[in-house]
C-alpha cells in the first residue's frame, strides 16, 4: 500500500485543469481519433500476490495484460475483506483513473462491491466467484468463475491410481459450495478408478492458517492418507508438509511442482491470463463484458499442471481420456445414483448435474465416501 | 455417517502429543521471553511483532546463507534489537509500556511484510529434528516423536530460567527490580539497565520462536504465519503466573489443544470442529476462573508491572 492517498488542493487543481485542457484538445483535434485506446485496470488481492495460490493465480493473469497496448495496471495486495476494500477501490478510481476493476477475493462482493459500484455507473467491476443476478445487483458489476471442480476430478483420477492405502486426503478451508464441489470431485475422480477409495477431509476454518494447515496435513497422513490435495489460499505449507511426510501431492490454484517435483502428480490451476485478456480486449474495443462469465477446461479458464514423473502409464491414459471427455462439454461429475455421506440421495438414477449447472454453485453436502462434515 | 471407517482412537492422544511438541515451541519461546521481561517489571506486548519479524528475518537469512542456524541467529539478533528499542523507549519518563508495545507490534509486522515480500516463494533450508521415535515401527509414533532441537533448547531454558530466578545473583537482581524499584535502587542496582537488558533478551527469545515457525513448523515464510500466537503467548505468562516451568506446561497444553481439532477430524469425529478449534481458549478461561481468587491479587505478579501497580 505504497500509493499516495492524499492529494493536495494544488495537485487537484492542476489535475482538473489538465484534464479539462486534454478534454478540450481531444474534441478540437480530429486526428486523435486514430490513436490507440487506453485503459487503466485495477486489481485487488486479499493476500500477497506470490503465495503459490489463489492470489498468485490472479496476479499472473493480471501480468499477462501488460502485453496489451494501452493498458495500465494498478495492483494492491493484502486488502482485507472489510471496509478497507471499499477505500482501496475508491482510491484506485479517484487517483489512478481506474475504469475496470478486478476485486478478486470472494468476500469483496457483498457488501463492498455492491456498495461502491452504484456510485460509479460508468465504471466496471468484475468479481471472481460471486453469484451475480440481474434482479438484485447493479448492471456494472459482473461475475466470472471457472469450473475448477473438473480439475479436482482429474486430480482424483491420478490420485486414485497413486494411492496404495485407498485413502486420500483433502485440507479444506471452509465448507462453502466451491470447496465442497472440489472435495466431492476429487473423491469421485478417485472412485472412477477404484470405488473402494475414501477421502478424508479436514476443515481448518480459515483461508490462511499455516500452523493449522500443517497440523491438518500431518493428521491426514497419520491416518493413512497417501495422496493429499487442498483448497486453502496458499497451498505451499500443505504441499511442503505432505512432501516431507512422503505423500504424493495434487496441486491447486497454481503449479506447486517446484516445491516437490518428484512427488507432485498434477494440479488444478487457474488460467486467468486468457480470461483477463479477453475482458480487457472487449472493453478496449468498446464492447461490454457479459455479467455472468463461466468457463472450464475447454474454454481455457482452468488448466492442469503437467503430469509428474510418478504418474503411471494407466493413470496417464485414464486422465487423458477423461480430460478429452470433459473438453467436449456437458460432462457431469455429480451424477446419479449418488448419496451424500449421511445417506440422503443427492442425485437419483439418471439425474446428472453437468459442469455448467448453476445448482452446483450452492452445493451443501459431501458425497458418500468423503469422511468429514460440513458443520 | 453411512459407513463408519475404522476409527483409530489411539491416533488422537498420539496426535495431541505430537502436536504439543510441534506447535508449542513458538508459544514457549515467546512466553519465556515475556516472562523474563515482566519479571524485570516491564510489559512487552510487542512480542507478536517480534515473532513475525523473527520468522521473516530467520527465513530470509537462512535462504541467503543456506544455513538454518544462521537464520536462527539472525532472528535472535532482530529480536534483541526490537526488544532493546522497546527498552530504550520505555525508560523515557511518562512513557506507557503497553502503548509502546502495541506500536512496536504493528511496526514489527509491517517491517516483516515489507522486507519479507521476496521470501514468500523461495524454499529455505529447515532446522534439523532428532528422531526419538526410531524404536517404533509406526510412522505415526515416529512423526510424533520427531523432536526439533529448538524445542529441547526451550525446555532446558525454562528450567534454567526458573533456577536463575530462584538461586542466582542475576535472577535475584531481576526479581528485585521487578518487584520494587525503590528497594533495587537502595541496593545500588541500576534498574533501568537491568530492565533494558531483560527486555532485549526477551525480544531475542521471541525472535527465536519466530525462526522456529518459518524454519521448522510449518516451515515457510508467509504473512499469515503467526496468526496471533505471539499475543496468546504473552497471555500465557499471566496464566503461568510468571513461572518459567509453568510456561513450558502452558505452552504444551496450548499446542496439544490446538492439535485436537485436526486430530479428531482425521479419525472421523467431524461434527462441530469449530468447537474443537476453540478448545485452547475455553481451557484457558476455565483454568483462569478455577485458579482465581476474590480475596487476593494475582499470585506471583511482579510488583512493578504497569498492570499490577
Amino acid at each position: 500500500m505504497n500509493r499516495k492517498r492524499n492529494q493536495s488542493r494544488r495537485d487537484l487543481l492542476t489535475t482538473t485543469a489538465g484534464m479539462a485542457i486534454a478534454a478540450t484538445a481531444g474534441t478540437l483535434m480530429p486526428w486523435r481519433v486514430g490513436q490507440a485506446a487506453s485503459l487503466t485496470v485495477g486489481f485487488l488481492y486479499v493476500g500477497p500476490k506470490d503465495d503459490y495460490g489463489y492470489n498468485q493465480a490472479h496476479a499472473e493473469g493480471a501480468a499477462a495484460l501488460r502485453a496489451i497496448d494501452g493498458v495500465t495496471l494498478v495492483e494492491e495486495e493484502n486488502v482485507p475483506e472489510t471496509v478497507d476494500v471499499q477505500k482501496s477501490m475508491e482510491s484506485m478510481i479517484n487517483f489512478d483513473g481506474v475504469t475496470l476493476l478486478f476485486p478478486t477475493s470472494f468476500g469483496y462482493f457483498d457488501p463492498h462491491i455492491l456498495a461502491v459500484a452504484p456510485d460509479h455507473p460508468g465504471l466496471r467491476f468484475q468479481h471472481c466467484g460471486g453469484l451475480w443476478n440481474a434482479g438484485d445487483h447493479p448492471a456494472n458489476v459482473g461475475s466470472y468463475f471457472g469450473y475448477i471442480g473438473m480439475g479436482q476430478y482429474l486430480n482424483g483420477i491420478i490420485a486414485g491410481h497413486a494411492t496404495a492405502s485407498k485413502k486420500i486426503g483433502f485440507v479444506a478451508a471452509k465448507p462453502i459450495p466451491q470447496v465442497l464441489l472440489n472435495i466431492n470431485s476429487f473423491l469421485l475422480g478417485a472412485r472412477a478408478v477404484d470405488p473402494s477409495i475414501a477421502c478424508q477431509v479436514i476443515f481448518t476454518g480459515e483461508w490462511s492458517m499455516p500452523v493449522k494447515e500443517a497440523e491438518a496435513t500431518n493428521a491426514l497422513i497419520d491416518q493413512g492418507a497417501d495422496v493429499v490435495t487442498c483448497h486453502v489460499d496458499g497451498p505451499k505449507v500443505v504441499m511442503e508438509t505432505a512432501a516431507g511426510r512422503g505423500a504424493y501431492l495434487c496441486g491447486y490454484h497454481a503449479n506447486q511442482s517446484p516445491l516437490a517435483p518428484e512427488q507432485y502428480l498434477t494440479g488444478a490451476e487457474w488460467n486467468w491470463a486468457k480470461v483477463y485478456q479477453d475482458m480487457v480486449e472487449t472493453t478496449l474495443a468498446g464492447g461490454t463484458i457479459s455479467n455472468f462469465v463461466r468457463g472450464g477446461l475447454a474454454e481455457n479458464f482452468v488448466k492442469m499442471s503437467p503430469l509428474g514423473p510418478a504418474v503411471s502409464g494407466p493413470a496417464r491414459k485414464q486422465f487423458e481420456a477423461a480430460k478429452a471427455e470433459i473438453m467436449q462439454g456437458g460432462f457431469a461429475v455429480i451424477r446419479g445414483p449418488l448419496k451424500d455421506n449421511r445417506g440422503n440421495v443427492v442425485a437419483t438414477e439418471g439425474q446428472s448435474f453437468v459442469e455448467t449447472d448453476v445448482a452446483l454453485e450452492s452445493m451443501d453436502y459431501l458425497v458418500e465416501g468423503v469422511i468429514g462434515s460440513t458443520s | 455417517m453411512a459407513s463408519m471407517p475404522d476409527v483409530d482412537l489411539w491416533g488422537v492422544p498420539l496426535a495431541m502429543l505430537g502436536g504439543a511438541i510441534r506447535v508449542s515451541t513458538p508459544f514457549l519461546f515467546v512466553s519465556l521471553g515475556e516472562c523474563l521481561t515482566e519479571r524485570a517489571g516491564r510489559v512487552n506486548l510487542g512480542l507478536e511483532g517480534t515473532l513475525v519479524l523473527g520468522a521473516m528475518t530467520g527465513y530470509g537469512a537462512a535462504y541467503e546463507t543456506g544455513s538454518a542456524w544462521l537464520g536462527v541467529g539472525a532472528a535472535a539478533l532482530a529480536g534483541t534489537l526490537f526488544g532493546a528499542v522497546h527498552g530504550v523507549v520505555c525508560r523515557l519518563p511518562r512513557v506507557n509500556d503497553i502503548a509502546t508495545g502495541i506500536a512496536l507490534m504493528l511496526l514489527g509486522i509491517g517491517l516483516a511484510f515489507f522486507f519479507g515480500k521476496p521470501y514468500i516463494q523461495p524454499v529455505a533450508p529447515d532446522l534439523p529434528a532428532i528422531p526419538f521415535g526410531w524404536w517404533s515401527e509406526s510412522p505415526q509414533v515416529r512423526t510424533a516423536l520427531n523432536v526439533n532441537v529448538l524445542f529441547l533448547a526451550g525446555c532446558a531454558l525454562a528450567v534454567a530460567l526458573a533456577w536463575m530466578f530462584r538461586a542466582t545473583r542475576i535472577g535475584l537482581t531481576i526479581r528485585v527490580v521487578g518487584d520494587s524499584s525503590d528497594a533495587a535502587r537502595a541496593m545500588g542496582v541500576r534498574t533501568h539497565t537491568v530492565r533494558l537488558l531483560a527486555t532485549a533478551a526477551g525480544g531475542a527469545l521471541a525472535g527465536v520462536g519466530g525462526a522456529y515457525l518459518s524454519l521448522y513448523y510449518p516451515g515457510s515464510w508467509n504473512e499469515g504465519i503467526s496468526s496471533g500466537q505471539g499475543l496468546m503467548a504473552v497471555a500465557l505468562v499471566i496464566f503461568a503466573r510468571w513461572n518459567p516451568v509453568r510456561c513450558l506446561g502452558a505452552a504444551l497444553l496450548f499446542g496439544g489443544a490446538g492439535a485436537l481439532g485436526p486430530a479428531l477430524q482425521s479419525v472421523g469425529i467431524t461434527q462441530g470442529y469449530h468447537l474443537f478449534y476453540a478448545a485452547p481458549y475455553v481451557l484457558t478461561l476455565g483454568l483462569l476462573v478455577a485458579t482465581s481468587s476474590p480475596t487476593r491479587a494475582l499470585a506471583g505478579a511482579p510488583g512493578e508491572l504497569s498492570i499490577s501497580r
